[in-house]
């Protein structure tokens, strides 16, 4: 299956996406405070960030949805806030939620979208036949769309959304509740668009879908904490290092642990902790002691590597904020 | 905690057919009283079915389901005094504030009043919440309602909890704070069953069970599980991960290759051997990379080999 290009719109530098000191107030409170960024042509980018953090906000804005208050937002070349309409006819956009009616069958959902995103006449059948292909829905286009399983219906719901051939598709949340499977799938289609030049924006709280992204930016409280691929952010955002513990008992180890010297975050996995420690050359020799003071038996540390997750959280919390900056 | 002689949740031999499926096809495992334990699975594996025989609004076509020893079929009424099952909708009211939505929990599962103020303030307090007690439910983010779910779950302590994806769609902040409340619980003795569709969550059981087209393919420790699965996994970073899949496409050795956003992630035979192989192929193309290192398998890797190498990764 291919995605034909027609003559993408673009800037001259070869971005799709360009923000530049963004800012969205909601009265006092201030959702999006001053975002500079830049997205290449078929690039796929992934916008992390809690909720609330400001994520949505910027995508509406992208999406000609919502205006700026201030700053410049450019899509496919185009200036969302000038020109809105213009913005909302060169994207695409698919979002978990409400993509599809569940009561409609494949075929007259994919008739929808064709009609809602005005696909030429000459283009459609080509472009029905490529949806399902894609969706591995032919032959089936008379099923009822809300009897399809999860990894069907999310490839439905992408090839609606980009049935018009936009040169730029936002996803929120694609895979999220989707099996690992399903996910891997959805992905390699994603992928495969990008290298056709489709530029590719995600929003997620999902770690795994962050894999797939090429680059990465986590927003936080309006604003861009962390930007890069995913290596560079597992290699360089963390605060503090990371320690695997294995010890018993494991709930009073717990509890010490919190409260223990240069200790910045501690969580539970199955039957070990990891303590996120200001250095991990200065803690690790010390713990056995300060464990033992307390009853609680080292058996093992380990360093080991973050995850995205432990990035975004340490990132994101203001307890470990706080604690971080402190020292 | 006392020890109890019998496990806390019970699945034996479960089955259950529904018009021209067969849902969950004798399934039998259990959960001790403390532990927590991962039912794993992509959609239509059989999580949610097996999750409402155990908790008793299901009946099973065959096998028995117990919790705390008491057989959810014969007695359902009884196991529901020791049981909370918090489906993927779980009811809140959202019209209603936190505090309101606790207190009429309370009100059904009949908690005494001298005993709940306490009681959901502490899970208030572990969820991270109690500034938020007069907020409407409909106000709260994704991951505080899935909390305020949680809460409301645990409002009456149960000895046994049963947990239908519980964190889809919260935040790994908010994520964080469930999995800390269910630790806790364990300190108390709950039996925890939880089932995701995320595998990184899986490790974080102590037991987990991977479910596919309503059969067991495995259950053990997340750490047993993986020294099982006799492959490698090797890691690829490069500018250009896509030039580094047209190079290793087809290469001896690799049973999967994922294509991530900066890299690859390939499930080998032989881990060392083909990493060596990979960084020589590489090079004699020119082709650009940052890293090649062996990796320790995850249970993703894992469940995706099992389940491809039985020919049905694809429908």
């Amino acid at each position: 299956m291919r995605l034909a290009r027609r003559g993408l719109p673009m800037n001259d530098n070869g971005s799709s996406v360009v923000i530049e000191e963004l800012v969205k107030r909601f009265g006092d409170f201030t959702a999006v405070d001053r975002i500079n960024l830049s997205v290449r042509k078929g690039e796929i980018f992934g916008f992390l960030g809690p909720n609330g953090a400001g994520k949505s906000t910027t995508i509406r804005m992208l999406c000609g949805l919502l205006r700026p208050t201030s700053g410049r937002a450019q899509v496919a070349g185009i200036d969302v806030a000038r020109k809105p309409e213009a913005v909302r006819q060169n994207i695409g956009y698919m979002s978990q939620r409400f993509s599809l009616y569940n009561d409609l069958k494949v075929i007259e959902n994919i008739r929808l979208f064709a009609g809602l995103y005005s696909v030429e006449r000459a283009e459609l059948a080509g472009r029905i036949a490529w949806v399902l292909e894609m969706s591995h829905l032919r032959d089936q286009e008379n099923l009822l769309t809300g009897t399809l399983p999860g990894g069907w219906k999310q490839r439905l719901a992408l090839g609606c959304a980009v049935l018009h051939r936009p040169p730029i598709v936002f996803l929120d949340e694609p895979t999220s509740g989707v099996d690992p499977i399903s996910r891997r799938q959805f992905w390699e289609l994603i992928h495969e668009m990008a290298e056709h030049g489709v530029t590719v924006f995600v929003t997620t709280h999902y770690m795994e879908e962050a894999e797939y992204c090429n680059r990465l930016a986590l927003i936080y409280r309006g604003r861009i904490v962390a930007l890069g691929t995913p290596t560079e952010l597992k290699q360089k955002s963390m605060k503090g290092e990371l320690l695997l513990v294995e010890c018993a008992p494991l709930g009073a180890a717990l509890d010490a642990l919190q409260a223990a010297p240069g200790v910045l975050d501690t969580a539970v996995f199955g039957n070990a902790l990891h303590l996120v420690v200001q250095g991990a050359d200065e803690t690790e020799p010390r713990l056995k002691e300060y464990l033992a003071q307390r009853g609680i038996e080292l058996h093992r540390t380990e360093r080991i590597r973050p995850s995205l997750e432990d990035v975004f959280v340490s990132l994101t919390t203001e307890r470990l904020a706080a604690k971080g900056s402190a020292a | 905690m006392t020890e109890q002689a019998q496990p806390a949740i019970v699945a034996d031999g479960l089955r259950k057919t529904f018009p021209g499926v067969c849902a969950v096809n004798g399934l039998s495992f259990d959960v001790r009283a403390g532990e927590i334990f991962g039912l794993v699975g992509p959609d239509g594996a059989g999580k949610t079915t097996t999750l409402r025989m155990l908790a008793g609004i299901l009946p099973p076509d065959a096998g028995r389901a117990s919790i705390a020893g008491v057989d959810v079929v014969r007695q359902p009424e009884r196991a529901k005094h020791s049981l909370s099952y918090m489906p993927q909708r779980f009811g809140l009211y959202e019209e209603l504030s936190v505090d309101e939505n606790i207190r009429f929990y309370a009100d059904v599962f009949g908690v005494k009043r001298n005993d709940r103020e306490a009681r959901s303030a502490e899970l208030l307090r572990a969820a991270g919440m109690s500034e938020f007690r007069s907020r409407f439910a409909g106000k709260l983010s994704g991951g505080m309602k899935q909390k305020l779910g949680l809460i409301c779950a645990l409002i009456h302590r149960p000895n046994v909890v049963l947990l239908d994806e519980p964190t889809t769609g919260v935040d790994p902040v908010s994520r964080r704070d469930f999995w800390r409340i269910l630790y806790e619980l364990l300190a108390e003795g709950v039996a925890i069953l939880t089932s995701t569709a995320y595998l990184d969550e899986a490790e974080r059981c102590h037991r987990v069970a991977l479910l596919h087209q309503g059969r067991l393919l495995f259950c053990d420790t997340p750490d047993s599980l993986k020294s099982k699965m006799r492959k490698g996994v090797v890691t690829i970073v490069s500018a250009d991960p896509r030039k580094v899949r047209d190079v290793l496409k087809g290469a001896d050795g690799i049973s999967s290759l994922v294509l991530h956003g900066d890299g690859l992630r390939a499930v080998v035979d032989d881990g060392p051997r083909r990493a060596a192989a990979f960084e020589s192929q590489l090079r004699g193309v020119g082709a650009p990379f940052d890293a090649i290192e062996q990796v320790a398998p995850t249970i993703e890797d894992l469940f995706v080999d099992a389940v491809g190498a039985q020919g049905a990764a694809h429908e």
